[in-house]
């Protein structure tokens, strides 16, 4: 990042948000963990992370630059949406995983090629054919939903925790193949999380 | 150069930035005061104006009260609500179309085209003429010039609705410094950062839009979580919906159908207003209605009418319930809820929302003026006045891209923290292609059609190259107003690539700028024209004062000769009174001035000697 030392006062390049120099805005890094300022770990502290989040956003915030040069301006709308994005992405286990794995090079899994975990495949047939029949207006499908969306949050805690223990494991050592594993566990969880959805909404229309 | 020859800029004050709610019933402005944010009222003393444009049979544009009072007059010459017509085609707005007095031309698919009194005008410019008074009543008030503003949205306003917003301001020769969402701007205003942690719930209710918004404080700084709404819901409905039974309830009495007649249209609405606004306090009212003589009374209870807006209410509810649930907070969670808009006023609106959020909603401040409040703080944050806060707000809705095949890939997602971008890649298909367009929509659904087409981008001179080989790297930048920008580069050669935008409703810049050079030259003949009012006011007070003084002791005493002068110099300022021109008026004032010098210094005398005597004169 600002390869060519600062725009202002020429000061020599470095990895930060402002010139240590002089203290403008510099153009900011895309990469998330760079821009941040953090390692680069799956396993991320989410409330620092949110108190970091709220720093930097006075600092580079819009707001701020509202009479500053074209330059500052335009800095601080680029610096503020990577800050917003990165923020966004790094807070949640999923959006980090996939990120983390799309910049190591393997594609995330993909979103329309989900298949039905073969131990969820006579559940998820019965709690279609459910909600269908709420659809329907057939109140007596809505206590079995409710029991199966119980069981389906909490199975998606239980990927969650296994998530996170991955997490751990390939911050260790940097295994690739735990980011395999990852990626299968993605997989997963995106599916259970996607049928919790749905019911959740088929539960709350009217 | 001498050290001393050198000017420190940082103390040059920047100019002031007002904070301005343009509403669909009221709009409003404000400033930031040594003690905080203050409304600015009218030259009527009033802080609302009404958000009425007006161009009656004499031609000249009405705005505000005058304009309200035109409706019933001469309805088809006079426009209201056009809040909800901004950013929108003709498509859109049919159903309450209806009911409106105006006439819209057959050109309005992408944008509205309004015919008041032979002339046309689009929404952007109907609300520059309520920007402008509201500038004109702000230099007036802060005696300075005013030309930069923060104008409130609904939250749930799209990217047309904004970019109309802003078009509005800038026809209106405001320098939009930011649009800040409704809801947001509210809480601002409710000093909820006193509690320095929390979650708050805003519920805003407006003359034609609903916003729901939920945020996280946090010492100071306002985290947008979600927001949702309807952009077309809001007290509008419910005086449309009463306006209907009642004309058919005066059908079935009267045997006539009065629904044809503008006037009685507007007479009626205006009834069913009343109606609605006194049963915000009293059980039961009178709706009253007088046409060509004849009589129509219905008394309405506050049961009947909760019966009869009720489904009204419950669309709000929806869009609550998945705005918590996209702010992933459950509803014990919410400390505070804040009621805003007048429509927040119905009982039932109001128990709507208590039940909902199981919390007993704010409603310390005047609902139809804490936007404007906000909206002053915020540009307060803007100009540096007030450094302690900040807001972070969300894009309501998804934006994507459409797809082969109708299809849509979203690149940012609702309720993302603003400013938000996304870059994404773009090929060609065949070899030697010259330009790549890309539709982007925003909205929920899966296929484009469904979504709301925002604008088509094309990428225009690309370098010739075999299919497939072509790299253009697109970036969406959502800014801190809401607004879309697209940037795009050659990846290949680094160099930044042409964008042509095609919005899909609303103006594009040359029409901006031809409206903003019309205006220019209109806003030259106001101002003319002011200043011949004000010539004529000044003209006025002296001819009543000269009058008065006639009566007095002094005038009496004057030579027959001194007399005969300053009924000359009356009677020239009486006739150049109406001459339009303001120069001639004021020379003509300064005429009598001199003419009446000794009066007034004699009757000074008088005065003082009465004084001393004791005695009135």
């Amino acid at each position: 990042m600002n390869a060519a030392g600062c725009w202002k006062c020429g000061g020599e390049p470095h990895d930060s948000l402002f010139c240590k120099f002089c203290n403008t805005l510099l153009p900011p890094a895309t990469d998330y963990y760079r821009f941040l300022g953090l390692e680069r770990r799956l396993d991320v502290d989410v409330p620092a992370l949110q108190d970091h989040y709220y720093r930097l956003s006075r600092l580079v915030h819009p707001d701020r630059f509202q009479n500053g040069t074209p330059n500052e301006r335009r800095f601080s709308l680029d610096a503020t949406a990577i800050l917003n994005d990165a923020y966004r992405t790094l807070r949640d286990p999923v959006a980090r995983a996939e990120y983390f794995l799309r910049e190591e090079g393997l594609e995330p899994p993909g979103q329309n090629t989900r298949r039905v975990p073969p131990e969820l495949l006579e559940e998820v047939f019965e709690v279609n054919t459910a909600l269908e029949e709420l659809r329907g207006g057939g109140e007596s499908a809505r206590p079995g939903l409710e029991a199966a969306l119980a069981r389906f949050r909490a199975l998606r805690g239980e990927l969650d925790a296994d998530l996170g223990a991955l997490f751990a494991l390939y911050d260790r050592g940097r295994e690739r193949d735990v980011l395999m594993k990852i990626r299968g566990a993605l997989d997963r969880r995106s599916f259970v999380s996607n049928l919790v959805e749905e019911v959740e909404e088929g539960l709350t229309a009217r | 150069m001498s050290d001393l020859l050198q000017i420190d800029f940082s103390s040059v004050q920047e100019p002031r930035i007002v904070g301005i709610d343009l509403g669909t019933t009221n709009s409003l402005v404000a400033f930031m005061d040594l003690t905080g944010p203050r409304i600015i009222p009218g030259p009527d003393g009033g802080n609302l104006v009404p958000s009425v444009v007006s161009r009656p049979a004499s031609g000249e544009l009405v705005v505000g009260n005058a304009a309200r009072d035109l409706l019933t007059s001469v309805p088809e010459r006079t426009a209201y609500s056009v809040k909800r017509l901004m950013g929108r085609g003709a498509a859109d707005v049919q159903e309450e179309l209806r009911l409106f007095p105006f006439r819209i031309t057959s050109d309005s698919d992408s944008v509205i085209h309004l015919e008041l009194g032979g002339k046309v005008f689009t929404p952007p410019e109907l609300s520059a003429f309520m920007l402008r008074q509201l500038k004109q009543n702000a230099e007036s008030y802060l005696g300075e010039s005013v030309s930069r503003a923060v104008i409130t949205v609904p939250a749930y306003f799209n990217d047309a609705q904004r970019q109309a917003t802003r078009d509005a301001g800038r026809i209106a020769g405001l320098e939009v410094v930011r649009l800040v969402n409704e809801p947001t701007a509210a809480a601002l205003a409710y000093g909820l950062d006193k509690r320095k942690q929390g979650v708050v719930a805003v519920y805003d209710l407006g003359g034609g839009t609903f916003d729901i918004s939920i945020l996280r404080l946090h010492d100071g700084i306002f985290e947008v979580l979600a927001t949702n709404g309807d952009t077309h819901l809001g007290g509008d409905d419910i005086d449309n919906r009463l306006l209907r039974i009642a004309l058919e309830d005066i059908q079935s009495e009267w045997g006539e159908d009065v629904s044809t007649s503008a006037e009685a249209v507007q007479l009626l609405r205006r009834a069913v207003i009343q109606a609605k606004e006194s049963l915000s306090f009293a059980p039961a009212t009178t709706l009253e209605f007088e046409y060509h003589g004849r009589h129509y009374r219905r008394e309405l209870g506050r049961d009947l009418f909760d019966k009869l807006i009720a489904d009204i209410v419950d669309r709000t509810l929806g869009p609550c319930r998945t705005c918590i649930r996209d702010a992933g907070v459950k509803v014990e969670e919410i400390d505070e809820v804040v009621l805003v808009g007048g429509s927040t006023r119905i009982p039932l609106v109001r128990n709507a929302v208590e039940a909902l959020f199981r919390a007993r909603p704010h409603t310390e401040l005047n609902p139809d003026e804490v936007v404007a409040l906000g909206a002053a703080i915020q540009a307060g944050i803007l100009s540096g006045k007030v450094d302690n806060q900040l807001l972070l707000d969300v894009t309501p809705l998804s934006l994507g891209i459409e797809t082969m095949g109708g299809g849509v890939t979203r690149l940012i997602q609702r309720n993302s923290t603003i400013p938000a971008s996304a870059t994404e890649v773009f090929t060609t298909a065949v070899e030697g292609q010259k330009n790549v367009l890309i539709h982007v929509l925003q909205g929920e659904r899966e296929l484009a059609r469904d979504c709301r087409s925002l604008a088509r981008f094309d990428l225009k001179d690309l370098e010739p190259t075999p299919a497939g080989m072509a790299r253009i790297e697109v970036r969406f930048l959502i800014d801190a107003n809401g607004i879309l920008n697209v940037t795009a580069r050659d990846m290949r050669t680094g160099r930044e690539q042409g964008v042509e935008v095609k919005p899909s409703y609303g103006l594009t810049d040359e029409q901006v700028e031809a409206m903003i050079r019309e205006s220019l030259e209109m806003a030259e003949a106001d101002f003319k024209e002011r200043q011949v009012r004000e010539a004529q006011v000044e003209a006025d007070r002296i001819r009543l004062a000269v009058e008065k003084a006639k009566q007095s002791e002094a005038y009496a005493a004057l030579s027959g000769e001194e007399k005969q002068r300053i009924e000359a110099a009356a009677a020239a300022l009486a006739n150049t009174c109406h001459s339009g021109d303001h120069l001639a008026i004021r020379a003509a004032i300064e005429a009598l001035d001199r003419a009446t010098m000794s009066l007034a210094g004699k009757m000074m005398d008088t005065a003082v000697s009465a004084a001393l005597r004791g005695t009135k004169i």
